[in-house]
């Protein structure tokens, strides 16, 4: 019985002339949460970028249920969510647009769904302005709402809690733990600290050298 | 308790999110719509130039006219393209296309399939305008107007290619051009031939024909190309 989660095998990534990831392994069984950690351009987003197939590796390997993603790259983009750093909005589509096209793409999302996702991260006030009028946090915010629409085992998260205020990032909180609770599995990359307790966290720190 | 070890059962088949990519495109489009009329008013400026630079007789614009319409139609529908992937790739929409889990050829499909319905057959129904101020008799219309919509969808997707394959450059219009120009010729060389047999009030099928397994080829193969070099910008 091949082993269940995210696994992460001595991972070596290049950019350029630029040796980012040296070496990176982990083990992310279902129900853990991993902590990213590192100064800036330490490779977190690469390392992110990585693990959801975006980019490619010069050697290492990533396993899903003990299977190499990359013999079926489209089966394992079915199970996960990456979030980066900007949450990818139009600046024409409201909130609510925004999220129907975005999270119909993969999943049948009715009216009543998408509401209450909304209301869950305190977006239902200005869900129908323009995001181009929306601040960074009430962007993150739809983002989140996108998160919890889309129950995929697998979520990647770069810098989940900036720009959110305190009860914005004790939802990120809830959100993961939830998530946690239901056999999911998060990859979150930020040197903030994360809004959960620290026994559900495993850590790794990335370094320049 | 939901099951998260596969994929949700309410799960999206690829024509649902290609229609959602497509419903998405008109509605931005829609929201701004300088953008939209662009290429259109290069087109009526360029084919109306024509009559102040040769000479106002009709009868000697009739014998430019196919070729004039032609060139304007090629310069609009190439002037649209920078915009076809820039936002997406911007602003991160194109990396969650490539992450949904749904075949990207299917999304690059829809998204120049709203392209075409964004500039080429708004083209298509601004030639017969433009086509009659160069001379051209009302009984050529109909050739013009189906000429300009087959070929503006080979164009549509052999630009597509190009598009995809200049997203990571910050001045990507010239390198644009000079890459879809030499490609588009067999298009605008049928197309221009139907034009002018419809003009002449000749059968013009066979060029129509030609033009539309253009449009084909492109189909089929278009697509594959540009999610393919989506996939590499994204690295």
């Amino acid at each position: 019985m091949p082993r269940e989660g995210l696994e992460v095998e001595n991972l070596h990534l290049w950019r350029g002339e630029h040796h980012v990831l040296r070496g990176v392994g982990f083990a992310l069984p279902r129900g853990g949460c991993l902590h990213v950690t590192g100064p800036n351009g330490a490779g977190k987003t690469s390392l992110l970028r990585a693990a959801c197939g975006l980019l490619y590796p010069e050697s290492g390997r990533l396993l899903w249920d003990g299977r190499d993603v990359h013999e079926d790259l489209p089966t394992f983009h079915s199970v996960l969510m990456y979030i980066g750093h900007e949450a990818p909005l139009k600046a024409d589509l409201s909130a609510r647009e925004n999220l129907r096209y975005w999270i119909g793409t993969r999943r049948r999302i009715g009216r009543d769904t998408l509401g209450a996702a909304l209301q869950r991260v305190g977006a239902t006030a200005w869900s129908e302005r323009p995001a181009r009028t929306l601040s960074a946090g009430q962007r993150r915010r739809v983002a989140l709402a996108a998160l919890s629409l889309l129950l995929v085992p697998l979520w990647l998260l770069d810098e989940p809690t900036t720009n959110l205020d305190a009860e914005g990032q004790q939802l990120v909180g809830t959100l993961i733990e939830e998530h946690l609770a239901r056999g999911g599995l998060v990859l979150a990359a930020t040197h903030h600290e994360l809004p959960l307790p620290r026994s559900r966290v495993q850590r790794l720190e990335l370094t320049h050298e | 308790m939901s099951d998260t070890r596969t994929a949700a059962p309410d799960a999206a088949s690829v024509l649902e999110a290609a229609r959602l990519v497509l419903e998405r495109d008109l509605t931005l489009a829609l929201r701004r719509r300088g953008q939209l009329v662009q290429p259109l008013a290069f087109f009526v400026i360029v084919t109306t130039l024509f009559p102040l630079a040769i000479s106002p007789e009709l009868a000697r614009l009739r014998e430019v006219a196919a070729g004039v319409l032609w060139v304007a139609a090629l310069l609009a529908s190439l002037l649209a393209l920078e915009f076809l992937f820039r936002d997406d790739a911007y602003d991160g929409t194109l990396e969650q296309y490539a992450l949904s889990g749904q075949p990207l050829t299917g999304l690059m499909f829809a998204k120049t399939a709203a392209h075409w319905l964004l500039t080429g057959l708004p083209l298509a129904l601004m030639a017969p305008l433009a086509a009659l101020s160069l001379g051209a008799p009302p009984d050529a219309v109909p050739g013009i107007v189906a000429s300009v919509a087959v070929g503006t969808i080979a164009l549509s997707l052999i630009g597509s290619i190009g598009a995809a394959l200049t997203l990571g450059l910050r001045r990507s219009g010239v390198l644009l051009a000079l890459l879809t120009l030499p490609l588009s010729l067999p298009v605008l060389i049928f197309g221009a031939r139907a034009s002018e047999l419809a003009i002449h009030g000749e059968p013009y099928v066979a060029p129509l024909e030609l033009l539309a397994a253009l449009a084909v080829l492109g189909i089929t193969l278009a697509p594959l190309a540009s999610a393919a070099a989506v996939r590499i910008s994204l690295e």
